[in-house]
């Protein structure tokens, strides 16, 4: 019972993510809408925790292995992209490798700046 | 039975959750980044597909219920969100200020080597926002006329490059602190990177999945701006 409950509840605040990407005439995807609305029903208290705890902990279980297909399907994906390949596949690495030490250095030195290091 | 397998609507699923139990539990035991569990089920479904003569195309028809999945259990990334906000709270400013550079990093990078390679438009839109997970990258490549499954798949191996190598990257470029590690895989490498994150310690994957719903509110935000420039 308490599955089918809160995994309606959380298809319900899907849609209205759908409803709201449709209407707002901003290219906002779905989930991100939807994200941001279930974020701020729980912040609202809303929703409570509980009320979608389960399920949720049960699809975000679920979320890596539905990456599995898409990497499957790379296979394919060579031809698709023909000669432009290895000008994206570096693309793909250059900017992975520079994103991660960008971001992390900044938290990083912000942490040690306002001395918080260390209360972890 | 070739054609039994390829028709069956339930093979591809059951083998897919099979063999991410048998990657996970390989995992565990050697404890190495390289043997990430997306990328050691996906190698095995290949095999699995090309010893028994099984086309991608019927695997990932047999796949589409589970895609179905994939845009309520991004939405379910609020809880943890919600949960991490309260105990984080006083990281939230250094965090954030990471995520924005990581984001603007990204999108810049992209951008100047597209103009560089003189890519075009459909492809430079296509790559803009793969540092973030599928739900909101792939629709906001589509919706300025993007390739989806060229964004899918540059999605795709971001994550898995800042799952596996992200470890080494933390020690090449002397990033210690836990916050800030949880930070970068979060940025750069969305969900996928970020499970690899939640290996290194909880510290790591709750920052990771709080940057990584950060960088995809702020990529669906900042991303018209960039691809208006090519398109």
């Amino acid at each position: 019972m308490k599955y089918l409950y809160q995994t309606g509840i959380i298809l319900l605040v899907t849609f209205l993510g759908e409803v709201l990407a449709r209407v707002v005439p901003f290219p906002v995807p779905a989930a991100v809408w939807g994200l941001t609305l279930l974020f701020t029903l729980l912040c609202l208290r809303v929703i409570r925790p509980g009320q979608i705890g389960d399920s949720a902990r049960f699809l975000l279980l679920l979320l890596p292995v539905l990456f599995v297909s898409p990497t499957v399907n790379l296979m394919d994906q060579g031809q698709a992209l023909g000669r432009i390949l290895p000008q994206a596949a570096l693309i793909v690495v250059l900017s992975t490798l520079l994103t991660f030490p960008v971001s992390g250095r900044v938290t990083q030195f912000l942490r040690k700046r306002t001395g918080k290091e260390d209360d972890e | 039975m070739t054609g039994f397998l390829s028709e069956s609507s339930f093979f591809a699923a059951a083998l897919t959750l099979l063999l991410w139990r048998l990657a996970s539990l390989m995992q565990e035991k050697t404890r190495s980044p390289f043997l990430n569990p997306i990328l050691l089920s996906a190698g095995g479904v290949i095999a699995v597909l090309l010893v028994l003569g099984i086309p991608n195309s019927a695997y990932q028809r047999g796949m589409q219920p589970f895609s179905y999945l994939m845009t309520p259990a991004t939405v379910c990334l609020a809880l943890p969100l919600y949960e991490q906000v309260r105990i984080l709270g006083r990281n939230l400013p250094a965090i954030i200020a990471g995520v924005v550079c990581g984001v603007l990093t990204s999108l810049l990078c992209i951008g100047a080597l597209c103009l560089l390679f003189r890519l075009e438009p459909a492809v430079a839109v296509s790559l803009l926002p793969k540092s973030v997970t599928t739900a909101i990258g792939v629709p906001l490549s589509e919706g300025r006329g993007g390739l989806g499954s060229v964004t899918a798949a540059a999605i795709i191996v971001t994550g898995i490059i800042g799952n596996t190598a992200g470890p080494l990257l933390c020690r090449i470029f002397g990033i210690r602190d836990p916050v800030a590690q949880g930070t970068a895989f979060g940025t750069a490498s969305h969900v996928i990177g970020t499970a690899g994150a939640g290996k290194m310690g909880a510290v790591q994957g709750a920052v990771g999945s709080l940057s990584l719903v950060v960088a995809g509110v702020l990529t669906a935000v900042l991303f018209p701006a960039a691809a208006a420039f090519f398109l």
